[in-house]
């Protein structure tokens, strides 16, 4: 039996909002919020009621009428009857391919030049470091333009590949160098031609298995199982196996001179190139900052206790002071791929048609709808950006020390 | 609304700010100054000389203009527009006119909310090619790759072209006149395509002009003409028969150099009325009675402008073509001012 009981509650007061502590920052909260609400819905009000006195309307039609215009990469089928929205579907995926391509390749310069750039040989660190200082302090639109004039200027024209005494050669007969582009066989899939992709699809999935199940057993019984061959061969084996067995279903598709271009083949763009090219070794030069400030942020306690345990420096570098050195490198890699994504716009300086050369350019331009384009394309942007940030996030947490 | 301009400004600059002059005239008289959408910069058409001071054809509409409205033909700001600025910078109300080697189109006229007030000249595109490839047609363009200046017609017209000849092609979008020509002279295309008059300037500019062919195909019709908003008619009247007083001089033998002996009065009662010695004329499109001859003495008539800064002594080397008088066989046909 209690005789204890609680205390009356004291109920809610209007005042209260502004005398009480506990809620007073809610209400003010409440009340920017909505200051900042009716100061957007006024910007936008205006900018509707402004833009229909002067007789334009915002209207996204247009995205459903004929582009009439060609473009020169194109990843899935368009032409010039295709409507708007298709095109700047096109610019997308060419954005999206052109990222990629850079991402990748910068990370691996970076990595690459962050971890040389801390080498005890002289000659290689301070290469690195002039790598580093001659490709960050320069724009990265300047880079774009000198590799594409370089590219045009040095290469060979496809006219240059004709007649008895060319001046130009192609390399195995198989690959073409031109100032217009690269070309390279296409592999053409025969009947059966599937079935050998989806081995080697498998093989890869078999590698990552047979890689997981030799840690287990590292960790299980202290067993060692070799790692380098047993790839190459899980990876490569079963695949050309296939490939025989079936009866060679894989054919490749060689490019050829005709006419004024070279016909067949897959035709890598000049601009293309140049872009991924500039994105990458730009963005890799402050991606090799970020790694070398990454492994100077681990202690160098670390190396020596992992070298008084006898591990060879190779060793040290991949299983201690990179895993540990990941979680500084993380974060400001994030927001150099989503600095990679937002300076591809700069594609139009070479005439790769990204989303910015599509939908921002020559739709906006044939249509007049400036202002609906640069709405969709900023959209597009943030859109692409927060999507690379998500994904980059969870990677990040998955890294994080854990605390518990 | 002043409160809403400055706010409208946050989100787009100067938007706000056009709805508000619905009386062109009136705002430019009140500035003193005409502000003509102009491109960054085409020789012969529109640049700015040694001194800074823009010269050139298009520019010579837009001081007549001024000459006109003000009695001034150098109270014009030029505002350099690109092929994707320049119809935003009208419509917002940046420039009062344009006057940028823009095509006459039915959607630029109606959808995008333009009055086209004229022709100032009739062009049409064209192809180059080097001699050296041994193409005589365009027809034998099958499979080129193709240059071309992006954000203009002439991007629509090749993918026409091409499509109505059932042939292929590579377009190679370029930003300036000046990278198209870097990128084909280097063989980074086979055709260089735009208007007829951009392509002789063009190959005026080469080394060997005698290596590239223009190709005898013209494959569009480009209208290029000075246009303003849609909507302000009063407006739109003077800039049209400003354009019309230049050709309409050109056709009555008024040029700079007797304008003055003319407006003494003349026998002619249709030249008495351009120069504002007869009748109303500028009293009913708002401005003073010697307007036409303001507009006529800015730069001179039409052919004169035509000969000094495009013509067949200049660089640029174009001949009259289909932009001589009609008495000449041309299309320039100025009404009546009556």
């Amino acid at each position: 039996m209690t005789t204890l009981s609680d205390p009356p509650r004291e109920s809610f007061r209007l005042s209260m909002l502004l005398n009480d502590t506990r809620y007073r920052s809610y209400t003010f909260q409440f009340i920017a919020l909505l200051c900042v609400i009716a100061l957007f819905s006024f910007l936008g009000y205006n900018l509707v009621k402004n833009l229909q006195a002067a007789g334009l309307n915002i209207s996204y039609k247009f995205l459903g009428e004929t582009s009439n215009y060609d473009i020169n990469q194109t990843l899935i089928d368009y032409s010039s009857q295709s409507t708007h929205w298709r095109a700047a579907v096109v610019g997308v995926l060419n954005t999206l391919l052109v990222a990629f391509l850079a991402c990748v390749t910068a990370t691996i310069i970076g990595v690459v030049a962050g971890v040389l750039r801390l080498s005890k040989n002289w000659l290689i660190s301070k290469l690195m470091a002039v790598y580093v200082e001659a490709f960050r302090n320069v724009p990265v639109l300047i880079w774009i333009i000198i590799i594409f004039t370089v590219m045009t200027a040095v290469l060979p024209q496809p006219r240059d590949f004709r007649g008895e005494n060319a001046t130009a050669s192609m390399w195995f007969d198989a690959v073409a160098f031109t100032n217009r582009g690269v070309y390279i066989p296409k592999p053409v899939l025969e009947s059966g031609g599937m079935a050998v992709v989806i081995v080697f699809l498998l093989s890869i999935v078999g590698v990552f298995a047979y890689r997981r199940y030799a840690t287990k057993l590292l960790y299980a019984t202290g067993k060692m199982l070799p790692t380098g061959w047993p790839t190459l061969a899980i990876l490569f084996v079963p695949a050309l196996l296939t490939y025989f067995v079936l009866g060679k279903p894989i054919s490749l598709e060689m490019p050829v001179l005709a006419g004024f271009n070279f016909k067949g083949g897959i035709n890598i763009l000049g601009s293309l190139i140049a872009l991924w090219f500039a994105l990458a070794i730009y963005t890799g030069a402050f991606i090799a900052e970020n790694v070398r400030a990454g492994i100077q942020a681990v202690s160098r306690g670390q190396t020596e206790a992992a070298a008084s345990l006898g591990l060879r420096p190779g060793r040290i570098m991949n299983l201690v002071i990179l895993p540990q050195a990941l979680r500084v490198i993380i974060p400001p890699l994030i927001s150099n791929y989503l600095n990679i994504t937002k300076n591809s716009s700069l594609a139009i300086a070479v005439g790769y048609m990204d989303i910015t050369g599509t939908l921002g350019g020559i739709t906006l331009n044939q249509t007049g709808r400036a202002i609906e384009a640069i709405l969709l394309l900023m959209a597009f942007y943030l859109a692409i950006s927060l999507a690379i940030s998500f994904i980059m996030n969870i990677y990040n947490s998955k890294m994080k020390l854990k605390e518990r | 609304m002043k409160k809403s301009v400055i706010l409208g400004a946050l989100t787009v600059a100067g938007l706000a700010a056009g709805a508000a002059g619905a009386a062109t005239l009136d705002d430019v008289k009140a500035r003193g100054k005409l502000n003509c959408g102009v491109t960054t910069g085409l020789v012969g058409f529109a640049a700015p000389d040694a001194n800074g001071e823009w010269d050139g054809f298009d520019v010579g509409v837009c001081r007549a203009v001024a000459a006109a409205v003000l009695g001034d033909p150098a109270a014009v700001e030029f505002v350099p527009t690109t092929g994707k600025t320049r119809f935003t910078a009208l419509a917002s109300g940046e420039i009062d006119m344009l006057a940028r080697n823009t095509t006459w189109t039915f959607s630029r006229d109606t959808d995008l909310k333009f009055d086209f007030v004229g022709v100032n000249y009739y062009d049409g595109q064209g192809f180059m090619v080097p001699k050296a490839l041994g193409v005589s047609s365009a027809k034998e363009l099958d499979g080129a790759t193709v240059c071309i200046q992006t954000g203009t017609t002439t991007e629509l017209n090749l993918a026409d072209f091409f499509r109505s000849n059932n042939m292929e092609y590579t377009p190679v979008p370029i930003e300036t006149n000046a990278e198209a020509q870097q990128q084909y002279l280097a063989g980074a295309c086979d055709v260089y395509t735009t208007d007829a008059s951009g392509l002789a300037a063009t190959r005026a500019a080469f080394e060997a002009p005698g290596d590239h062919v223009v190709l005898p195909e013209i494959v569009s019709k480009e209208p290029l003409g000075p246009l303003v908003r849609h909507g302000d008619n009063d407006w739109g009247d003077i800039v049209r028969w400003t354009l019309n007083a230049l050709i309409a001089a050109e056709e009555l033998g008024v040029t700079s150099a007797n304008i003055e002996e003319l407006s003494a009065g003349t026998d002619n009662p249709e030249i008495n009325r351009l120069l504002g010695t007869e009748g109303n004329l500028g009293e009913m499109i708002g401005l003073d009675a010697g307007w036409g001859k303001a507009a006529i003495a800015a730069g001179g008539n039409y052919g004169e402008l035509f000969e000094k800064n495009i013509g067949e002594n200049t660089p640029i080397a174009l001949s009259r073509g289909l932009n001589a008088q009609w008495t000449d066989g041309g299309l320039l046909y100025a009404p009546p001012f009556r």
